[in-house]
């Protein structure tokens, strides 16, 4: 059986992308970024918070982290809890002790199920990025329009009305999107989303709603990539971003600043065996004269200056 | 269907001929940078999916697309700093979407082959004419955007069917990367003409390296070392089967990361300071090879 003569044709085959989101860009040859006080790496801290409702969802398909045993999943729902109660504390007082303003991911029904929670972002002077309703808001093609518009616009009410402020930027559950995605963002007044990972420095993409930066929240540099999924200790974890640090700083003498994304989940990182070696993790960062600690608010409002 | 698909004439790993690389090096490093395309909805084969989410998988594309914006530049630059050169495993529609990258590639003496039109297309499926007309539109584009004839082959996504060899060789190509039956170069059976299998690696494969085995970047770096050690010390041996062939197969988006080029980079200052390793491409290692076998 052979295939269809379609197969061979190649309707995109030219210069540029095979599609319209964002025109092709060298990150070595685009003008220099500079970040405040000449620091030379953006040090991005953040946390997704998530609720992940016991009864899960599989349309269009079941979150990271979801629910994975036969009805009650008392193991899987706790231990997400955990996270929330405790992990994300850990986090923030690591954090917090060395001055450092954070993002935090949030899932609307974090802040209309723990309000508690919203007050302490805001008294750390943390950033709020939107990060769809609970764990069942899952976004792919498949979810009708009208849905993933209506899904975006409940995380950013519920978030806004818990903290008084609408969030400037989007994470994806999954960082997984429709072809419609990024223009339902744009047309919700998002100024980024952070789905995106083909790139080290913030970008502009073009929708039909206008445009949207996306800062890029490098997913391989996660704690649920580097520990959960491929199974290293906290310590090579460390190592990992002490030389993705050293390296970022050696190319940003050269070739302008620099962005280190740091994608948290508090009940992988927050956990007492692991906390420590996070704790001296963010120690040795803040000791890096070139580092700046900054949320993706501050990262794109220093990045829009200087375009 | 063969059970045995009959590629080979049965070689083991004593009692060979010896191999002599030149200037008696006992191995020969060659790095393969994967320069690829993938697409954002491609079309679908029955045999194997392009992606695993539902299209647009947007992790999986724009992962792929860092290589292009960053991975690429960040390796290119190790390995030019360290004089390796590459032999490009190219997906040849990136001579039409990202000249930029091709063309670095090139400037920097670079050796390209075809790995198929996209990373999203795979033979699977494919008649002989389909087959053929991937073939002349490798050639023909990267002969246009290189002017080097291209004289190897990695299969599309590593997809093949069982008349691949018989064409890449009818088509006057040299050499391919799809068999890995041994550390030295083998000649393939084929229908006409001469066709070399050149070893290439799934084990020290960054992908594998970093996806089936889930190595830390220092952990690759240190596969890739003792890979080299013992292929430079075999290479040695007196009574051993002479020069050996190491490859690293790269793809810049996994080893052009922030926390693995500089583990990885000392895996190529260690080689290039070894003084056992022939730094060589891989038309050059055939050339090499195929000079001693008459």
């Amino acid at each position: 059986m052979s295939l269809d003569p379609t197969y061979l044709e190649y309707p995109h085959r030219r210069k540029g992308m095979d599609h319209a989101l964002y025109p092709y860009s060298n990150l070595f040859q685009r003008p220099q970024v500079a970040w405040p006080d000449e620091k030379r790496v953006a040090i991005w801290p953040v946390i997704s918070l998530e609720w992940f409702p016991m009864v899960p969802s599989d349309t269009p398909f079941r979150a990271p982290g979801h629910m994975q045993t036969a009805y009650p999943d008392y193991r899987h729902y706790t231990a997400r809890e955990y996270g929330t109660r405790i992990g994300l504390f850990r986090l923030l007082d690591a954090f917090e002790a060395v001055g450092a303003r954070i993002s935090v991911a949030c899932n609307g029904a974090i802040a209309t199920r723990y309000p508690a929670i919203v007050e302490a972002l805001a008294k750390g002077g943390h950033e709020i990025i939107a990060h769809s309703t609970d764990m069942n808001g899952t976004i792919a093609s498949g979810l009708a329009e009208d849905d993933e518009r209506a899904l975006i616009a409940a995380s950013l009410d519920a978030l806004e009305a818990a903290s008084g402020t609408r969030p400037r930027g989007w994470l994806s559950i999954a960082r997984s999107q429709s072809f419609n995605t990024p223009r339902l963002l744009a047309e919700a007044g998002l100024t980024y989303m952070c789905d995106w990972v083909n790139d080290e420095l913030p970008y502009r993409m073009a929708t039909d709603a206008g445009g949207i930066v996306n800062i890029p929240l490098n997913h391989e540099l996660s704690d649920r990539q580097i520990i959960n999924v491929q199974q290293q200790s906290v310590d090579s974890y460390a190592t990992q971003i002490r030389d993705a640090y050293d390296w970022l700083a050696g190319e940003a003498a050269a070739h302008g600043a620099r962005m280190l994304p740091l994608h948290l989940t508090p009940y992988i990182m927050g956990l007492p065996y692991r906390i420590d070696a996070f704790e001296g993790l963010v120690r040795w960062l803040t000791e890096q004269p070139g580092a700046w600690f900054a949320t993706g608010g501050d990262i794109l409002d220093s990045w829009s200056a200087g375009q | 269907m063969k059970a045995d698909p009959e590629l080979y004439n049965f070689s083991h790993w004593r009692g060979r001929r010896k191999v002599r690389w030149p200037e008696g090096k006992t191995c020969a490093v060659w790095v393969a940078p994967n320069l690829e395309f993938y697409e954002l909805d491609p079309p679908a084969n029955t045999h194997r999916k392009s992606w695993a989410k539902p299209h647009p998988d947007v992790v999986g594309y724009a992962h792929r697309d860092h290589a292009n914006r960053v991975g690429h530049w960040r390796m290119a630059d190790v390995m030019t700093r360290h004089g390796f050169p590459g032999s490009v495993s190219l997906s040849v529609a990136l001579c039409d979407h990202i000249p930029e990258v091709v063309e670095d590639a090139r400037q920097r003496g670079w050796e390209f082959f075809s790995h198929g039109i996209y990373n999203t297309r795979y033979s699977y499926g494919m008649d002989e004419a389909q087959e053929r007309a991937i073939i002349e539109d490798s050639i023909a584009t990267v002969q246009r955007a290189t002017g080097q004839r291209i004289r190897g082959w990695l299969a599309p996504a590593l997809t093949h069917t069982p008349r691949t060899l018989d064409l890449i060789a009818e088509y006057g190509l040299d050499y391919t990367c799809d068999l890995y039956h041994d550390d030295q170069p083998t000649d393939v059976k084929v229908r006409t003409g001469r066709l070399t299998a050149i070893p290439y690696s799934l084990e020290v494969n960054d992908h594998y390296g970093f996806f089936i085995y889930n190595m830390s970047p220092r952990d690759y770096a240190d596969t890739l070392i003792r890979q080299f050690e013992r292929l430079a010390s075999e290479g040695e041996r007196e009574d051993g089967p002479g020069g050996t062939v190491m490859c690293i197969p790269l793809h810049s988006y996994l080893i052009g990361q922030p926390h693995r080029i500089g583990p990885f980079e000392e895996v190529l200052r260690h080689i290039a300071a070894d003084g056992r390793a022939w730094i060589a491409t891989a038309g050059e290692i055939v050339d090499a090879w195929r000079e001693q076998q008459g």
